[in-house]
């Protein structure tokens, strides 16, 4: 019955009423923004069904069917793209969040206010960082001949020839993972702990009244709330799973090409299929494939959280 | 009713950021000594496995070129020196000018950013306005799917022509559309619908409203998300490294990652290289400490001015995760 007085209340206004004029105004900078940056390259996805030549640009190159994607796909490296996307993004969801919350279930619990708080500070630091930077930090452990790895092997060892670490595949995914957890895992922590500061004490007294230790209020009050925050993180997280991070896997390994089995992602793969084989369709392809797979997951996560649980689905 | 239930969560969630840890004051149980005592051990290792990297950084920007010879990059260098950091004032020119690209991009391009974003999310707010679902989808739709980057590359290089320009810094990336819901909520949160009706009725346009109901009650939320856009404009390294050839417009992070490559970046933009002696001086430069002082020039601002906002940054993303 509302609901329909809200419609015919809807109907007798005008579509663009005098005083709405302000507000399509104040939007407009922002839609104009959209349309060019955010709209027109979707038409522009049109290369990747192009044989793009910079001389015809995007309106006189032909057109070639699917080529670029058999191209992509004939080739090894999409699979192995594909698979270090998604496994690498996997387990850096996994770990972090396990971290992440143990670490700020640690700070809540700590009875020293002060030493909560210094850690804290320090905790957030690397998540303003940029790649740039930690790549360097980076370096100065694995640098060949005068970085602190090789030079406490040598001490250890008396091994004279420094191993080139830029070059030694088997290290890279623990490393990726751990330099990843290095950047983020505070800053998460943090935010969980400042959810976590705002459950009310009500429940906490409660459960002190009922005889509960801190561990059971841990794991019955302080957990589920943040369930939230966490299912929420583990949607964007899902929906960008094919979503490499670029600085990570373009800057820590220093974009050495003996490590590509190991630390190329899909993103990595486009610039480089750009700016290297200067290769338009095919890294148009690539990434419309990114685009769509992404845009498939995100509904499909979506949908199952809205299953499961419609409070922390996103749409 | 839900708008004001929405407001005092964000009040309480401010308040409790100031005060956290008020269970152990109001007299609630706590955890035993040995457990506590593992806890802090726990969250001090993980805090020294932050702090030892970049302290190698620090201490290898003061180690002499020999030191780093004989033992390599070492907590315990053999020699110290301030080198590294008078050297890199004296061919500084193209640091200089990299500090001041990044510098004019983060806080002009944050200022547009903002100005676009919180108008927008304002519109947004206006739970009346007929066409608010058509701004809200066209907006959310990019979260969802997007062209990517080389149709967004050949736009800016080829169609737009502001590939090698400043202007590259400036526009794209101007609205976040993440950052524009999170605005959306702030306003919705904190600012209750009667009162936009309140001030309609007073015969305030939206203009009026916005500037003077609006802004003033929102300044956390600019605050947070400002804050956010200039950290990241200033770490941004990616945008020099695709679109900029010339060299007065290589930003810091992009220059860090070329000297990275090769200190050499550094000296060939020098004004040293034009006299013979400068061009001796250039050949004797120290590599290693030179870049390390370098890199913590880099860093040295965020690191000194984050711990005074970092209130913001937590609040920010608390109240961004409430559901819109």
């Amino acid at each position: 019955m509302a609901k329909t007085q809200t419609e015919l209340r809807l109907k007798r206004r005008p579509l663009f009423p005098k005083e709405d004029l302000a507000l399509h105004v104040m939007a407009a900078p922002g839609l104009i923004y959209l349309i060019i940056w955010a709209y027109l390259p979707m038409l522009g996805l049109i290369m990747a069904f192009q044989n793009y030549n910079a001389r015809d640009g995007i309106f006189g190159s032909p057109l070639c069917g699917l080529a670029n994607f058999r191209f992509l796909f004939a080739s090894n490296d999409a699979a192995i793209i594909t698979r270090n996307t998604v496994v690498y993004n996997l387990v850096f969801i996994f770990v972090n969040m396990l971290l992440a919350v143990g670490l700020s279930l640690m700070l809540t619990e700590l009875r020293s206010r002060s030493y909560a708080k210094v850690t804290q500070t320090i905790f957030m630091l690397p998540y303003f960082l940029s790649w740039a930077v930690v790549a360097i930090v980076v370096n100065a452990f694995l640098h060949r001949s005068d970085g602190l790895v090789n030079h406490f092997i040598a001490r250890m060892t008396g091994r004279s020839r420094p191993t080139d670490w830029y070059t030694v595949k088997s290290i890279w995914p623990p490393l990726l993972v751990a330099v990843n957890a290095w950047k983020s895992v505070g800053y998460s922590a943090v935010l969980y702990l400042a959810v976590i500061s705002g459950i009310s004490d009500e429940y906490y007294e409660a459960a002190v009244l009922d005889g509960a230790s801190r561990w059971q209020q841990a794991k019955y009050i302080t957990i589920p709330h943040l369930r939230f925050i966490i299912s929420i993180s583990i949607i964007m997280a899902m929906g960008n799973i094919f979503r490499g991070d670029f600085g990570l896997f373009y800057n820590v390994p220093m974009n050495s090409g003996r490590l590509y089995e190991v630390t190329d992602v899909i993103d990595t793969y486009i610039y480089r299929s750009l700016r290297v084989l200067n290769n338009v369709g095919m890294s148009t392809a690539a990434g419309l494939f990114q685009s769509a797979v992404g845009f498939f997951t995100l509904l499909l996560v979506n949908q199952i959280v809205r299953r499961i649980d419609p409070e922390s689905s996103m749409f | 009713m839900s708008t004001v239930d929405l407001n005092s969560t964000t009040v309480e969630t401010t308040r409790s950021t100031k005060s956290r840890y008020r269970p152990h004051q109001s007299g609630l149980n706590v955890i035993s000594r040995p457990w506590d005592f593992a806890f802090m051990l726990l969250i001090g290792i993980f805090s020294l496995f932050i702090l030892i990297p970049m302290a190698l950084v620090v201490i290898v920007s003061f180690s002499s070129e020999l030191s780093i010879t004989k033992v390599g990059f070492s907590f315990t260098p053999t020699e110290w020196t301030l080198d590294g950091y008078k050297y890199l004032f004296r061919v500084g020119d193209q640091l200089l000018n990299s500090y001041l690209v990044t510098i004019f991009h983060s806080i002009v391009g944050t200022l547009m950013a903002m100005a676009v974003m919180t108008l927008y999310s304002y519109v947004l707010a206006q739970r009346r306005f007929r066409f608010r679902l058509f701004y809200t989808w066209i907006l959310f739709f990019t979260m969802l799917f997007g062209g990517g980057l080389v149709p967004t590359y050949i736009l800016n290089t080829r169609y737009l022509g502001i590939g090698d320009s400043i202007w590259i810094f400036l526009l794209p990336g101007l609205v976040s559309a993440y950052n524009v819901i999170i605005l959306r909520t702030f306003i919705n949160s904190t600012i209750p619908d009667t009162l936009f009706e309140a001030a309609r009725i007073d015969g305030a346009g939206h203009w009026r409203i916005f500037f003077s109901v609006v802004l003033p009650l929102f300044k956390a939320g600019i605050a947070t998300i400002g804050l956010f856009q200039i950290v990241g404009r200033w770490n941004n390294w990616f945008t020099g490294m695709l679109y900029i050839q010339k060299p007065h417009l290589i930003p810091l992070q992009t220059m860090l990652m070329k000297i990275q490559q090769t200190i050499d970046f550094l000296k060939q933009n020098s004004e040293l290289a034009n006299t013979p002696d400068g061009l001796r001086l250039l050949r004797e430069l120290p590599n290693q400490n030179l870049r390390m002082a370098t890199t913590v020039i880099v860093i040295l601002p965020i690191i000194f001015a984050y711990p005074f906002f970092q209130r913001y940054f937590v609040t920010g993303l608390t109240v961004g995760s409430v559901k819109g």
